[in-house]
């Protein structure tokens, strides 16, 4: 199967080139803050493990590590008062439209000063202050949702665009079809980036999917459609940057395959025995930190010495997020009816 | 005051919250261009034009979930649904997004929206296109159902329910568009949602009728007031959340209680009124509380068999002869 998998193919050495191709024309300040962010997803997501392991996060638990490119990637390439919305995959995409680590964390400790206050979990992360609409667990529901969002801008006359990320599973649904063609329908600044990390849960792409070219599916609806390479930072931000001038100018939707692998379980309950260690080492030599670091190195962009105090300081800001969260309360009993409706309406006078 | 049909009820309350709020807009299937599958929207694209009153494909789930988003970030649609019966395609997005976004998101996104559209019995058209689905909705912590019986609540409830900023869950009656009565002209007439109203005040027995079954309960009201029995009849109108205390005041007068609907009997919201007037008045009841439902079958297209379906006046009529012991 590995023979199949063209991205397999190509050195280590050609992808640096590649990615130092990408270089030009992005200042030293850009370049380092994509490598952070991509560091702080990384210690971020190991620290979730250990804690998940310990008890302190339930539930399911879905990490990111080996797919951080793509959020880094693609959400740099938007403003702040631009949309975010993604599956239950979503705490690399949550930090990196500027919620902080802290919230994230103790959202996941189930804590009242969580994100979502303790109410979604690592599911349903919520940040409407940053434009970070969730946070969805049902394979697919957040592509009609950002649709809906790309629309009211539209409506509104705001030139804002809307990401929404989902998994290739996703592709298969009936939302992800019903939502392009409503799209390009009425031309809605929507971008629609699928991550295709090859499987859906323990179901590999080739078993699920009869025709596999995701970015061809775009056609189909008469959207543009592209691949990319999802463990080059720089390659998603580059395409995410031509999807967003797209929308933005002209109001006009478009697909991405962004192209990855995670290296860690579907979830922290996956026994992983639907691929073999040797895949996963395979594709772990791609890893789009290590690249990122090489290219950074060999550019003189930043030096060995840099690379270490980054990764100290972002060892001390997931320490502080993980003892926030840790210290913070749970919530407030009352809080389990709260919430249920904006305008909730009061019992009438008591019959009793 | 106005003596105008359902429809021209809903049209005058779609009409005057457009006209009201810009960031209202309506979409469905056939809502625009054609004037509506049942005529209801008819006027609008002409009035407001097509940002704001716009034709959808047939792709239920896609609209109702798109509608969501919209609402996530300050619009407030209106989605049609042709029939409620298409709304099972969109129930993914209805209930696992609308419902639920307040809540998971610790507050932060409310969706100030109206899902509207015929339900319940139809003539004629077989067991997909006709059914009650308002026990699906009602289940659901975070959405509000709405289910008018006179022109004058369909168009304050209607009113109230673009206003609110839940998701509202409106179920017009199909076969009740045609029915007239009179509509107060005020731009700013509204009904609370969450409110019952008592149709007919009475003594005797407390027939609780939602929908369909409302202008039918009255009859039956007429009917046994002939034999002396005077029967109250309630209209929740609002199922979820369900006024049961104007109800229970009801029961303790009355002391016998009959709840008509036309749905399913199995897990309704008769069984659910039921339950609740057991547990909250239990000590005032002179009989069991009686339940008048639809049949516990797929609709039939025969038209006799689908009379045996739904039930009429003298159902209702029987069922409160039993618990009057009469």
């Amino acid at each position: 199967m590995e023979a199949e998998a063209p991205e397999l193919e190509q050195s280590v050495e050609a992808r640096k080139a590649e990615q130092k191709a990408r270089l030009k024309g992005l200042d030293r300040k850009t370049l380092v803050e994509l490598y952070y962010q991509m560091l702080l997803v990384r210690r971020f997501e190991e620290k979730s493990a250990e804690s998940y392991s310990m008890g302190k996060i339930g539930g399911f638990c879905h990490l990111y590590i080996g797919q951080e490119a793509v959020a880094i990637g693609a959400i740099s390439a938007v403003r702040r008062d631009d949309y975010v919305i993604t599956s239950y995959r979503e705490h690399a995409h949550a930090l990196a439209k500027g919620m902080t680590p802290e919230s994230v964390m103790a959202e996941l400790y189930g804590k009242a000063t969580g994100c979502s206050k303790g109410k979604g979990g690592s599911m349903h992360m919520f940040d409407k202050s940053v434009g970070f609409l969730g946070g969805h667990a049902i394979v697919g529901g957040q592509i009609p949702l950002a649709t809906g969002v790309a629309f009211a801008s539209k409506y509104l006359g705001t030139d804002q665009v809307t990401l929404c990320f989902f998994g290739e599973a996703a592709v298969n649904q009936g939302a992800f079809h019903e939502s392009l063609n409503l799209a390009q329908l009425w031309k809605l600044p929507c971008i629609y980036i699928c991550e295709n990390n090859q499987y859906g849960m323990g179901t590999s792409v080739e078993r699920a999917m009869s025709f596999q070219d995701i970015s061809l599916k775009a056609h189909a609806y008469e959207i543009v459609g592209e691949i990319v390479d999802g463990m080059d930072v720089l390659a998603v931000r580059e395409a995410t940057r031509r999807a967003v001038e797209r929308a933005r100018k002209y109001s006009l939707p478009t697909l991405l395959e962004v192209r990855t692998y995670r290296f860690m379980g579907h979830s922290m309950s996956d026994p992983g025995n639907y691929r073999t260690r040797a895949e996963i080492e395979q594709h772990q030599e791609r890893d789009p930190l290590k690249l990122f670091a090489a290219t950074l190195r060999e550019t003189g962009t930043i030096s060995e010495t840099e690379l270490k105090d980054l990764d100290t300081r972002v060892r001390e800001e997931v320490a502080n997020a993980l003892r926030f969260a840790d210290e913070s309360p749970e919530p407030d009993p009352r809080e389990l009816y709260t919430d249920i409706y904006a305008n909730p309406i009061p019992p009438t006078e008591s019959a009793e | 005051m106005a003596v105008i049909t359902i429809r021209e009820a809903l049209n005058q309350a779609l009409r005057e919250e457009l006209q009201r709020d810009k960031n209202v807009f309506l979409m469905g299937e056939e809502v625009a261009a054609y004037q509506g599958a049942y005529k209801v929207t008819k006027g609008l694209l002409e009035e407001f034009g097509a940002q704001r009153v716009i034709d959808t494909p047939i792709t239920e789930l896609g609209f109702a979930g798109l509608g969501v988003g919209a609402a996530m970030v300050g619009l407030r649609p209106i989605v049609e649904f042709m029939t409620w019966n298409f709304s099972i395609l969109a129930t993914d997005q209805i209930i696992n997004s609308a419902a639920k976004m307040l809540y998971m998101s610790g507050g932060q996104f409310k969706i100030p929206m109206v899902f509207r559209g015929p339900g319940g019995s139809a003539f004629q058209v077989s067991s997909q296109h006709s059914q009650a689905l308002e026990s699906w909705y009602a289940y659901f912590p975070g959405l509000k159902v709405v289910m008018p019986s006179t022109a004058a609540d369909a168009k304050g409830l209607l009113k109230s329910a673009v206003r609110d900023d839940d998701p509202v869950i409106f179920i017009e009656q199909e076969r009740m568009y045609g029915q007239k009565g009179e509509v107060p002209d005020d731009v700013d007439f509204t009904i609370p949602l969450g409110v019952a109203d008592v149709k007919r005040a009475g003594t005797d027995a407390t027939i609780v009728a939602r929908s369909l079954m409302v202008p039918l309960a009255l009859k039956a009201a007429e009917e046994l007031e002939k034999e002396g029995v005077s029967c109250e009849v309630i209209d929740p109108r609002t199922i979820r959340p369900l006024d049961i205390d104007t109800i229970i005041k009801s029961v303790r007068k009355t002391n016998r209680v009959v709840v008509a609907e036309e749905s399913h009997p199995f897990c309704g919201v008769a069984g659910e009124i039921s339950a609740e007037i057991n547990e909250r008045a239990f000590d005032y009841l002179d009989a069991p509380v009686r339940r008048v439902s639809g049949a516990d079958v797929p609709m039939p297209y025969a038209k006799n068999l689908e009379n045996l379906a739904i039930p009429g006046v003298a159902q209702i009529v029987a069922a409160v002869r039993e618990v009057a012991y009469l």
